[in-house]
């Protein structure tokens, strides 16, 4: 493995607060060096003047669909994605088919993901066998096996007696429990969220009340249990506001939001756009508001991208009918650079937190910083470079995007995970895609 | 430039309120055909219309038949029972079958909401909606409109409270559309539990008890309330829906004003409206059905490009061929 000495860009580590112009060298798959470094015997030298040098972005919710469903996304293709996203590591959902309930079941992610030798890919258990809600899957093993979390994540945990027993015994472990929060009586057959837009479409609603009420359930168990509660997915100022109040007294809760539900309204489902169908909904202006006040002020933790690829044809019919969800790990960056950073929600140094520092943090994963002797993942992103999302272009193997023919700023350049370049803009346009991404 | 409907006819939210008027003033031609003895116009003969019912519909589908039959156009009728056509069977397929079988125009009923805007963006045929989930219902409403239009001669002004099952109706939504566009002042009234969030915000008044509704109201158009609903728990009993909320010969009696009693059909008689309301002076739902088969004459002769200023002349050129035949 060559050394790679980044030149000349702009260093940002928020977990060293530096935000420096400095040179990166990685050697042996490690950074071995920060700061004015003129050159180095048998090194790949790359100048990334002008350029955003920042540990590698870790993505803490995505559906890579494999097992079960192949022909959407496999763990090779979703890490690949993941890599030209500029992502490092990205953990998995268990909501595979079968469930990933079991230790054979994380292994078989881990190698499939080693295989793929793009982003690191890190399995999430189920917290219940089946995601059915009743008994406990084996934490212990699954973490074992290398599973760094537990969620039933796309059902909810409904028994608070179950949430509870989690987050009691996920303590051993020292993991999060995280919970897609959602009380499924109040949104039963729910296709978008409750409101006008709903109303005008003759589309049933989910109100923001069966989110909000399981977070507060999550959080009160939270505090109940001392254990780590991760929200995914929050969507609605109410959320915002208990969460805060929870933090505030001190309960241990970590949180997440998409970029879709600090870009998207529930205007986006008009004329039945099937790809903007996701669960939670897309909400309202004002929860839009409270979800990148919350970014700003770290009520909520991290941005994650729930990334869910679906079948083009699944999403080619009526509302009622299409799956929910829409795939992310590509534009991920780029919504957050034009919405969170242009708009000055966040700066630079803020955006990089929350989608890498942060996230390792949460789910105390390797990663998110650029201290000497860390593994060498590395993210290469040009902050100003314009570009027009076009699903046909990428790496994933669905297409299902809100956001095809949206202008944004913020583009990856390079994706270094171990010190190993997975994925290379410019080699990749010049049509080798799929060589350059796992030369080495 | 004579005003057209464009390609389709998904919901009254798209169109103007000349384009309402502009079918409303088409039927009152068409009106006078379903009187003759021989009921039959040559204005679409040679076009074909697929009915494509995936909801068991009795009266619209056969009003549209009629309509079609009564300008001559071919028609196949598919239903979802007795055919490969259920819900959950892909609707691209279904509309790319009917596209290669290059059919004029497809009459569709779907349980789901956006089926009939689904379907019109994928196939070059003309297609009408005749209920598409909850969301729109638009030849109803543009019977109801015409009906009211009937009886007190104006729209504009006229204060009509739509009552009922508001949140399960794509009656009520194509009713406030057209309503509303057309001036008129629009309220709803039942249940909190079956009004959809943010209907104040289509431009409507809430009520929450009929007395006052029908206190505030010249017309009262009442929905069907399906059984259904209260097996989900929306409502406690018929029985109750009907002592709260049931137009009731009693009420209409305290109301200041004679109401005029809309209902779209099929009657729960004795839930949302007492028999003898139904049957009474006040009710105009039989007029309703009648006009039904004229106003969808004139959405079929609208969308098939016929020239509305010549409606009562494709009419006329119709009884005398019809004549020499």
């Amino acid at each position: 493995m060559k050394p790679i000495l980044l030149k000349g860009g702009r260093v940002i580590d928020p977990s060293a607060n530096r935000d420096e112009i400095a040179d990166l060298l990685i050697e042996n798959g490690k950074i071995a060096g920060l700061g004015s470094v003129a050159s180095r015997e048998g090194a790949d030298v790359i100048d990334v003047t002008g350029k955003i040098v920042a540990p590698g972005l870790i993505d803490v919710h995505v559906h890579l669909r494999e097992p079960g469903q192949e022909h959407v996304e496999t763990i090779a293709t979703g890490a690949r994605a993941a890599a030209a996203g500029g992502f490092t590591a990205v953990c998995a959902m268990p909501n595979t088919d079968p469930v990933t309930d079991n230790q054979a079941a994380v292994g078989f992610i881990v190698k499939q993901a080693q295989d793929a030798r793009a982003a690191r890919v890190y399995p999430i258990g189920a917290i219940s066998l089946g995601q059915k809600g009743q008994q406990l899957a084996e934490f212990g093993e699954m973490v074992g096996a290398g599973a760094v979390a537990v969620s039933d994540d796309g059902k909810p945990v409904i028994s608070s007696h179950l949430m509870r027993t989690a987050l009691e015994y996920a303590q051993t472990f020292g993991i999060p429990v995280a919970d897609h929060c959602e009380d499924h009586t109040l949104a039963a057959g729910g296709a978008m969220h409750e409101g006008l837009v709903a109303t005008r479409l003759g589309l049933r609603g989910t109100p923001a009340a069966a989110e909000e009420i399981m977070v507060a359930r999550d959080i009160i168990l939270a505090e109940l249990t001392g254990g780590q509660v991760h929200l995914c997915h929050m969507s609605t100022r109410g959320s915002v506001a208990l969460i805060r109040w929870a933090k505030d007294r001190g309960v241990v809760v970590t949180a997440e939001a998409t970029p879709h539900h600090f870009t998207l309204t529930h205007d986006a489902c008009g004329g039945y756009n099937t790809n903007a169908k996701m669960n939670p909904p897309l909400r309202e202006a004002e929860d839009i508001a409270a979800i990148r006040d919350a970014l700003k002020d770290g009520t909520i933790d991290v941005i994650a991208s729930d990334h869910a690829p679906h079948h083009y044809d699944a999403k080619e019919r009526d509302f009622d009918d299409a799956p929910f969800g829409i795939v992310g790990l590509e534009t991920a960056l780029g919504l957050g650079m034009t919405e969170l950073v242009r708009r000055g929600t966040l700066t630079l140094p803020q955006l990089v937190a929350r989608m890498s520092t942060e996230p390792a943090r949460v789910f105390r994963l390797p990663g998110g910083t650029l201290r000497t002797g860390a593994p060498a993942d590395v993210v290469v992103f040009d902050p100003d470079a314009d570009w027009v999302v076009d699903p046909s272009t990428f790496r994933s193997k669905s297409r299902n995007s809100p956001f095809a023919g949206r202008q944004l700023i913020g583009q990856v350049e390079l994706t270094i995970v171990g010190g190993t370049m997975v994925f290379n803009r410019a080699s990749a346009q010049m049509g080798s895609a799929q060589n350059a991404d796992v030369a080495r | 430039m004579a005003l057209s409907l464009g390609k389709d006819l998904i919901g009254l939210e798209e169109l103007s309120a000349d384009q309402i008027r502009l079918i409303l003033d088409t039927a009152e031609p068409f009106k006078e055909v379903s009187e003759r003895a021989i009921k039959k116009v040559p204005t679409l003969r040679g076009k074909t219309i697929v009915n494509l019912f995936f909801e068991s519909s009795t009266r619209t589908r056969i009003s549209f038949e009629f309509a079609e039959k009564r300008l001559s156009a071919d028609t196949v009728n598919v239903a979802s029972s007795g055919s490969s056509v259920e819900k959950g069977e892909n609707l691209v397929d279904t509309a790319r079958n009917l596209e290669s079988m290059r059919i004029d125009m497809v009459v569709m009923r779907h349980p789901s909401s956006g089926a009939a805007q689904f379907l019109a963006k994928r196939i070059r045929s003309n297609v009408i909606n005749a209920g598409d989930g909850t969301h729109e219902h638009p030849t109803q409403a543009l019977l109801d409109l015409l009906t009211i239009r009937d009886r007190l001669g104006r729209i504009e002004g006229v204060k009509v409270c739509i009552c009922g099952d508001i949140l399960h109706s794509r009656v009520a939504r194509s009713n406030i559309w057209g309503l509303v566009k057309l001036g008129a002042e629009v309220a709803v009234c039942g249940p909190r539990s079956l009004m959809p969030r943010g209907i104040e915000g289509l431009g409507v008044k809430l009520f929450r008890r009929i007395e006052e509704a029908m206190e505030w109201a010249e017309v009262l158009n009442v929905l069907r309330l399906q059984l259904e609903r209260m097996q989900a728990g929306f409502i406690p009993s018929l029985r109750e829906y009907n002592r709260v909320f049931g137009v009731t010969v009693e009420r209409l009696a305290r109301a200041s004003r004679k109401l005029l009693v809309l209902h779209p059909g099929p009657m729960n008689r004795g839930v949302e409206i007492d028999s003898r309301v139904a049957d009474g002076e006040q009710s105009v739902i039989l007029h309703q059905v009648t006009n039904g088969v004229a106003v969808r004459m004139a959405v079929l002769y609208l969308l098939a490009g016929g020239n509305p200023e010549r409606a009562e002349a494709a009419k006329g050129q119709g009884s005398s061929r019809e004549g020499a035949e």
